[in-house]
């Protein structure tokens, strides 16, 4: 049933929405009638701007202004010195460096092995393949808790435990099940036939998925990466499980370590330092909402 | 042609890599973890064998009676909330707001989906704090003429604010989901049951609310199945506290683990949870097929 969904969400999206009022003239009625529409308009637009814009305002502030000023008023003058501050102290270019470090290899991975798994599932024909797909969708429930100790004892014996690896290593078996059965979902859109003309035209099986099945998905693998840098970039239970070490810390752990050791004394920084995090999401945000939002409700098993 | 699609050498490349890592990173440690719930001790001090000990301090452990209760609870509270609020914010998305505002308030509303919790749950910290200094929230309430309300102080006060905070951080994710369901009804049938003499309540009572059952049956799962898990937003707003009034199962055996390094205990507290997650599907799954056929 999941996979229907997945089907709906994914193609129905671009579409326009449907406009079920009839035209009605506007008269002064109508406008009136707009008034409670205006009005959830502005309470939704305060719920979700106005934290926002209160985080940026006392971002600016000096620590002393948040003992003698109201949190809502203005900053007096705009101390920029925090985001200086909370850069260094916070030891943001490691959490940032680490985060991309561990983000982009295993992105990379799990798009490459993911494709070419969900190709040999979907349009490959052999037996047994039902049962392997069944194998992987249970991986989808699976909490990271189950697997936690486990891999701890096994990167702890490999000696993996000062480095990045661990979490590589992690988010890829972690992150493969989703993606295997987001790619086969969107390989049994594609009919058979086409790869069956491709060898008849002299392609071997892998190089029609090369260079016609790859292709052809490739609006799916850019959706697929998305849905999942989210689910890596904003990873908590195994960044600081594998990498609690402050100079392995990613963007999450390091965040909640900034907090425990200067977020009671310093708020300026504090303020700072999370207006920088969700700052670089809201520069992606910006470009290719559409897309993240399309992908992460077509990835939508993962809640 | 079979053959060329039953190719077993491309198969093996193809599928091969990826069924060995997921076969390495996932299915041995579940079996591992399995294991190690017979035993006591961790990779450091070593294990040793403990029977059906830590089945037994389940059963009998008050701390996981508050764990499970809290998991419970939270989940029921933020599977409806989010359905709920999802749903009347993916109704008033549709047919509500026009074309334009629509995808302003859509693209809005979802951005705090993909902040990273931390950052999120920080910000609620200050947002609702009370010492040193008021936050946002009790600045409002002592300006109207209530008091201030310490509230990550007490476990049920704790508990709303969680609740608020990741209703505010994910409910943008089921409005879209339920709306790209909605988007799927025909124009026609709405049409035709308008013309029929359908208006708001009726149009929405018998059109809309019955066509939409499927749509919103699948966000239940997404949430239930997400929500059971919550770790990351709990851990960095409360840390479980006041006291472990606000722990998760999660946390704890996040902490049993890590804290007082009980392997042991925590695999077995990871494969209740596990169970939990699995029972949830198959339940819901079950009663899926059964709306179906009737």
């Amino acid at each position: 049933m999941t996979a229907l969904i997945a089907e709906n969400v994914s193609t129905q999206a671009p579409a326009p929405a449907p406009r079920p009022q009839l035209r009605r003239r506007r008269s002064t009625r109508y406008y009136l009638g707009r008034i409670p529409v205006a009005l959830a308009i502005v309470v939704i637009l305060v719920i979700e701007i106005y934290p926002l814009f209160w985080m940026f305002m006392n971002s600016l502030k000096s620590s002393q202004e948040f003992i003698s000023a109201p949190s809502w008023w203005l900053p007096q003058e705009w101390k920029w010195e925090n985001y200086a501050s909370a850069w260094e102290q916070g030891n943001l270019a490691t959490t940032v460096r680490n985060s991309l470090l561990a983000t982009v290899p295993s992105l990379a991975l799990i798009i490459v092995l993911g494709v070419a798994a969900g190709f040999a599932l979907e349009i490959m024909v052999w037996k047994g393949r039902g049962t392997v797909l069944l194998a992987i969708l249970a991986g989808i429930m699976v909490p990271g808790q189950m697997i936690l100790l486990p891999l701890f004892t096994i990167y702890f014996n490999l000696h993996l435990t000062g480095t990045l690896w661990p979490l590589i290593i992690t988010y890829v078996g972690h992150g493969l099940p989703l993606t295997i059965f987001m790619m086969a979902t969107y390989f049994r859109a594609i009919p058979r036939e086409i790869f069956e003309a491709s060898t008849i035209d002299g392609a071997s099986i892998l190089r029609s998925f090369f260079s016609i099945g790859f292709p052809m998905v490739r609006n799916a693998v850019f959706t697929v990466a998305l849905v999942q840098f989210f689910l890596i970039w904003n990873d908590l239970l195994f960044a600081i499980t594998f990498a609690n070490r402050r100079d392995l810390n990613t963007v999450q752990a390091g965040l909640l370590n900034f907090s425990g050791e200067y977020g009671q004394l310093d708020y300026g920084p504090l303020f700072a330092a999370i207006c920088i995090t969700v700052g670089g999401i809201l520069a992606l945000y910006l470009f290719l909402n559409q897309r993240i939002m399309q992908g992460l409700a077509a990835g939508a098993v993962k809640g | 042609m079979k053959s060329v699609l039953g190719d077993r050498r491309a198969i093996a490349i193809l599928l091969g890599p990826a069924l060995a890592v997921y076969t390495l990173v996932m299915v041995v440690p579940v079996f591992w973890s399995f294991g190690y719930t017979f035993v006591k001790g961790n990779p450091l001090e070593g294990f040793r064998f403990a029977g059906i000990d830590n089945f037994v301090r389940l059963f009998s452990d008050p701390d996981i009676g508050a764990a499970l209760g809290f998991t419970i609870k939270y989940a029921l509270i933020m599977t409806i909330g989010q359905v709920a609020v999802g749903y009347a914010l993916s109704l008033f998305y549709i047919f509500v707001l026009r074309r334009f505002t629509s995808a302003l308030i859509r693209t809005l509303v979802f951005f705090p989906v993909v902040v990273p919790t931390v950052a999120i749950a920080l910000l609620y910290q200050k947002i609702f704090q009370s010492a040193p200094r008021d936050g946002i929230v009790n600045e409002l309430l002592v300006n109207v003429g209530l008091g201030s309300v310490d509230w990550l102080g007490q476990s049920d006060t704790a508990f709303i604010v969680i609740i608020i905070m990741d209703l505010w951080r994910s409910v943008g994710f089921y409005a879209v989901l339920l709306f790209a369901g909605l988007l799927d009804i025909p124009d026609d049938i709405i049409e035709s049951a308008r013309i029929d003499g359908a208006r708001h309540w009726s149009l929405f009572r018998h059109i809309i609310l019955p066509l939409s059952l499927p749509i919103l049956l699948a966000a239940t799962i997404f949430s239930i199945n997400g929500t059971i898990k919550v770790f990351d937003s709990v851990l960095a707003l409360t840390g479980g506290g006041p006291g472990n009034s606000t722990t998760p199962l999660t946390m704890y055996m996040w902490r049993t683990a890590f804290a007082f390094s009980d392997y042991g205990y925590g695999s077995t507290i990871a494969l209740l949870l596990t169970i939990m997650c699995f029972l949830v599907t198959l339940f819901i799954f079950r009663s899926a097929r059964r709306d179906n056929t009737v």
